[in-house]
């Protein structure tokens, strides 16, 4: 079980957080543009990687704030976690 | 009985002698002493036949005196399949056996293994087919019947579980010498340790294994080690590390304790784990391993025979050897399975007391005594090939064989943690390799074997993971005693007459395994699942080696390439109990909640709110729910609604994050009204419903569903984080009570209980709010009509919520107020076509399936789920939620009965129920767009397969105008 260091509360254990999906998914400014295959990819196609991956958490059982992890999907090494409004970090 | 193979002391470590138990075995009496497991004592009193095996009902006895083998699982009263050789005996317990037909001694299903040649590997999936349909009727409940093990005692008696959390810089599991010695040396460098050791008494082998001719080495190490680290380590006995997960979280289990142990770092001392010899019969009841032989002698002073013959591969055998003549026991022969062995101090004792040692030579098969309950003889044969043997040797009367080839080291947590194993071809045994960040071996695990080599192994592992050790820690030198080879590169010897067993849970014979790789199962993993192999209680311990070599020669492969199967927790059996806890459901009570005790109700559950289903005695319900409906329906009910979620929504953007939010339209809100609110995900299905209130220009007051109000607030919040709106949302739901009083009496109960604001029609409108006070109390009043009366949603601050439900009941006693409960409140509504998300709705709902397109708004920019909803809007309907009755003595359906047309299913129901109001049977459904004419009729499948025809009708089914609700 991991060890999860929110940007609010430090490290916790991942029973206190809930996953929600890929990150960085900005909902289009105008919707109404997008042909119904474009809206589809924003809502249903995420990049689901062997490797690292961007994805959003919540601190379910602490401050109840979203934020951003990078973490390896098949190590499950987290390299960093970051609030909404930071950079996202680039992992090599 | 007597224990006649009781040693005197010292023999008997965990012993004490002072204090005789009894207990009964398979209906005899038996005494031990307090400290002996159950296989201890038993063996004491000379019994050694324990259980059947699995597959040919085979008699078995001691393996390992580990706990980490089958062969000693038998049954007590409340729980089966228990460990004979780790549970303790206790006064007046009751064991029996498992697994037989007839009796443990004379089971008549042995007769099985005579038809073994017909049952090869992976028969199940070759036999047993033909003709139709005998699988499921006859051999599937043959099998079940035959192959199950212990019986759960479904009366047994509840036991107290429960769980403990505990945090250190280093967890060392096993408490042998290098578990010892890392302990202590990271004590001294300052570290928080907790050592884990599953045994009753740290020291590990150090309490049993001989390591030198005086056999004194080791008492004295163990001594010194427990010295170095008393009260400067958390020691936890008896326990077992169940497993390693990330970042070093470490379930421990302790008796009925699960301990959760969050380790910064860990190093596993888990040893090796002695492998038994692969020969014909090498299952007998008197053949176990070496370390058993030497557990029995040292740890609980039972003599393990009489006259024994020693299997051996290392110096450890001369080591058992040894132990067996100091305990008065003889030795018949030593038959060393190396040609040429190198000398070593054990072996010269052994010859010096004439023992007679066969190199080059093994025990090629074993014979049972008449009624086959023990092994009376071995045959030892030269060695001339790779499990092959020529005729010489001897056969030899036994009672005891030890079997000491070689070892595995304990991979399975190492591998968990994603370590690999590797195959060192010159010292034919397994490494572990690419160990994990912070995680460290020390030990015999990681082929440091001698005394001296363990301590200093120890001491390495903690310096491994950083610490810097003190000077008297940090000795360099290396060890001047070679490290010993002590594995055979070839420990199987397969025989024309079988029943040589590779893996003692499951009864599998070295042809087994040849099989299941002819048979295109070569891959380990395959070969697993095809023939079973380590899929018993003790997991491929003792048979994983032998696994990995049978098939590594018969692909033509290396071990290396060859290797285990995938290590998974658990561990160890561990039991449902311990993964429970204790029984801890909290549940939400409301401010009123003992006003509802008090008045009779009985409570359901609504998320983790108790909430009163109706008031009344169960045997009563029917009558209980349809008074209270009748009563709100003429005159006035109460109903406590203060689980309903609450959400303020606060800022200038108010407004338009609930535009954006929330289907309908918001900005246009006068303050001081109320709107229906409808919620869709990205997706466009329908999630949750309630009212917006606007208090204010920036303040709305907004409720959801009971259950869904935890999953609004969160979407709210992740929304707003992209869009940063300047608005504030908080959760308010735990901070308000409420209560809807509802009938045509509403307005005259309030005005009873007094309240500060003009309540007539004109003042107070239909889907109005406002702040009050009621009976002096604080409160937002709001006009809904989810029943479908006039009514008042009275919400006050839950501190008041008892005040108010009281007030309200004094105040109502004169008009007959009726308390109603969450029974009632579905009847009156479904009887107003209120859908209630979750019931009426499911997780591919959209809004104009269920009649919502009127909280759609047309005219602002986007809602989330607008998008989506305008492209499924373009498809053809696929369903349709409608209304639909039935005559009152029609069977009535349930939630959840199929809308049969023809032969298919074309929709189903949601809500049915009988309405008192009405005299019918009411409901919705959801149908085929075809069906939804008012007046068609469709066909229910009611309990019983009987069918009903319903009509579809007009929703709502009760004032259609919503007049009453206007009053």
């Amino acid at each position: 079980m991991l060890i999860i260091k929110c940007p609010w509360c430090g490290e916790r254990t991942q029973t206190e957080f809930s996953y929600h999906g890929e990150a960085h998914i900005v909902r289009p400014q105008a919707p109404d543009e997008l042909s119904d295959e474009q809206w589809a990819d924003y809502l249903f196609f995420r990049k689901n990687p062997k490797g690292i991956h961007y994805e959003r958490w919540l601190h379910a059982a602490g401050c109840r704030r979203f934020f951003n992890m990078a973490r390896h999907t098949v190590s499950g090494e987290i390299y960093a976690t970051y609030r909404f409004d930071e950079q996202k970090p680039i992992i090599e | 009985m007597t224990q006649d193979n009781r040693l005197p002391a010292p023999h008997g470590l965990l012993i004490d002698r002072q204090q005789t138990l009894t207990f009964k075995f398979d209906g005899r009496e038996y005494s031990g002493y307090a400290g002996d497991s159950i296989a201890s004592a038993l063996a004491a009193n000379n019994v050694w036949l324990l259980s059947r095996s699995f597959k040919y009902h085979r008699p078995r006895g001691i393996l390992t005196m580990a706990g980490q083998d089958a062969n000693t699982m038998v049954q007590l009263p409340d729980e089966p399949n228990v460990l004979a050789d780790r549970e303790a005996i206790r006064e007046g317990l009751i064991v029996e056996g498992q697994n037989y037909n007839g009796s443990l001694t004379n089971d008549r299903d042995m007769f099985v293994q005579n038809f073994a040649r017909f049952l090869p590997v992976g028969f199940y999936y070759k036999a047993f087919y033909k003709p139709k349909r005998i699988w499921e009727n006859f051999w599937e409940p043959y099998f079940r019947k035959k192959a199950g093990l212990g019986k759960v005692n479904e009366a047994a008696q509840e036991q107290y579980f429960d769980k403990k959390y505990e945090f250190c810089d280093i967890a060392i599991i096993g408490g042998g010498a290098a578990g010892l010695s890392a302990a202590a040396a990271a004590a001294d460098a300052g570290a928080d340790v907790i050592l884990i050791d599953e045994n009753p008494q740290l020291g590990g082998a150090l309490n049993y294994a001989r390591f030198d001719v005086e056999d004194s080495a080791a008492a004295a190490l163990r001594q010194q080690l427990l010295d170095k680290i008393a009260g400067r380590v958390r020691v936890f006995s008896n326990a077992v590390c169940n497993g390693w997960f990330a970042d070093h979280y470490l379930p421990v289990i302790c008796g009925n304790r699960l301990h959760k142990i969050r380790a910064k770092q860990c190093i596993v001392a888990g040893g090796n784990i002695e492998q038994p010899l692969v020969f014909h019969n090498n299952d007998l009841p008197g053949i176990m391993q070496g370390s058993a032989a030497q557990r029995l002698i040292k740890l609980y002073g039972v003599r393990p025979g009489s006259r024994a013959v020693v299997a051996t591969a290392n110096s450890a055998g001369y080591g058992v050897c040894l132990d067996l003549l100091d305990a008065g026991v003889s030795v018949a022969a030593v038959a060393d399975l190396r040609t040429d062995p190198p000398p070593h101090p054990l072996a010269q004792a052994v010859a010096e007391r004439n023992v007679k040692i066969w190199h080059g030579h093994t025990v090629y098969e074993a014979t049972p005594t008449a009624g086959y309950r023990h092994v009376s003889t071995a045959a030892i044969r030269p060695l001339s090939g790779r499990g092959t043997c020529s005729s010489g040797g001897d056969t030899l009367e036994c009672d005891l064989i030890c079997m000491s080839p070689g070892y595995m080291p304990a991979w399975q947590l190492p591998c968990q943690a994603g370590a690999q194993l590797g195959y060192d071809d010159t010292r034919a045994a397994f490494t572990l390799e690419n160990l994990p960040q912070g995680f460290a071996l020390a030990g015999a695990i990681n082929n440091s074997t001698t005394l001296a080599a363990a301590c200093r192994d120890g001491r390495r592992a903690v310096a491994t993971l950083g610490y810097s050790l003190t000077t008297e820690n940090n000795d360099n030198t290396s060890d001047e005693e070679a490290e010993e080879m002590i594995n055979t590169d070839w420990h199987i010897f397969p025989h024309p007459r079988g029943k040589e067993f590779v893996d003692f849970d499951e009864d599998l014979q070295v042809a087994d395994i040849l099989n299941a790789a002819a048979d295109g199962y070569d891959h380990v993993q395959l070969a697993k699942r095809y023939s079973t192999a380590g899929m018993g209680p003790s997991q491929g311990r003792h048979a994983a080696l032998s696994v990995a070599r049978l098939l590594a020669s018969a692909s033509g492969k290396s071990i290396a390439e060859t290797g285990i199967t995938t290590a998974r927790p658990p561990f160890a059996a561990e039991k449902l109990g311990v993964m429970g806890g204790r029984h801890f459901n909290p549940e939400r009570h409301t401010a009123m909640h003992q006003q509802h005790i008090a008045l009779g109700a009985q409570f359901m559950p609504a998320g983790l709110w108790l909430r009163p289903a109706y008031y009344g005695e169960p045997h009563a319900r029917q009558q209980c729910i349809e008074k209270e409906v009748l009563a709100v329906r003429n005159n006035v009910g109460m109903v406590d609604v203060s689980t309903l979620g609450g959400l303020e929504i606060c800022g200038s953007d108010a407004g338009e994050f609930l535009n954006r939010i929330y289907t309908g339209s918001f900005t246009k809100q006068a303050v001081g009204r109320t709107r229906y609110v409808a919620m869709c995900n990205e997706q466009g299905v329908v999630i949750d419903d309630g009212v917006a209130c606007r208090l204010h220009e920036q303040h709305y007051y907004v409720t959801a569903t009971t259950s869904g109000v935890d999953n609004v607030y969160r979407n709210m919040l992740r929304w707003n984080a992209q869009w940063c709106l300047d608005v504030d949302i908080s959760n308010v739901s735990a901070a308000w009570a409420a209560v809807n009083v509802a009938g045509v009496k509403a307005r005259e109960v309030l005005q009873r209980a007094g309240c500060d604001i003009d309540l007539s029609t004109e003042a107070f409108s239909y889907m109005a709010v406002k702040t009050a006070t009621v009976a002096g109390i604080p409160a937002r009043l709001i006009r809904v009509g989810f029943v479908g009366e006039m009514g008042y949603e009275i919400h006050v601050p839950a501190t008041f919520g008892n005040a108010l439900w009281q007030a309200l009941t004094a105040a109502g006693a004169e008009f007959n107020i009726q308390p109603f409960g969450v029974e009632a409140q579905r009847l009156l509504r479904l009887e107003k076509a209120h859908i209630i998300i979750g019931q009426d709705t499911d997780s591919m709902s959209f809004p104009h399936e269920v009649n919502l397109e009127w909280a759609l708004a047309k005219n602002k920019p986007f809602f989330v789920g607008a998008r989506a909803f305008e492209i499924v809007s373009k498809r053809p309907l696929q369903r349709r939620l409608v209304g639909f009755s039935l005559p009152a003595d029609s069977p009535k359906p349930k939630e959840a009965h199929l809308v049969i047309s023809g032969e298919a299913m074309s929709g189903r129901v949601t809500s049915c129920e009988y309405s008192p109001t009405l005299n019918k049977i009411i409901g919705m459904a959801y149908v085929t767009p075809q069906q939804t004419e008012i007046g068609t009729t469709i066909n229910i499948r009611t309990d019983g397969g009987v069918m009903a025809a319903a009509q579809v009708e007009a929703l709502p089914f009760y004032d259609a105008e919503g007049a009453r609700q206007k009053l």
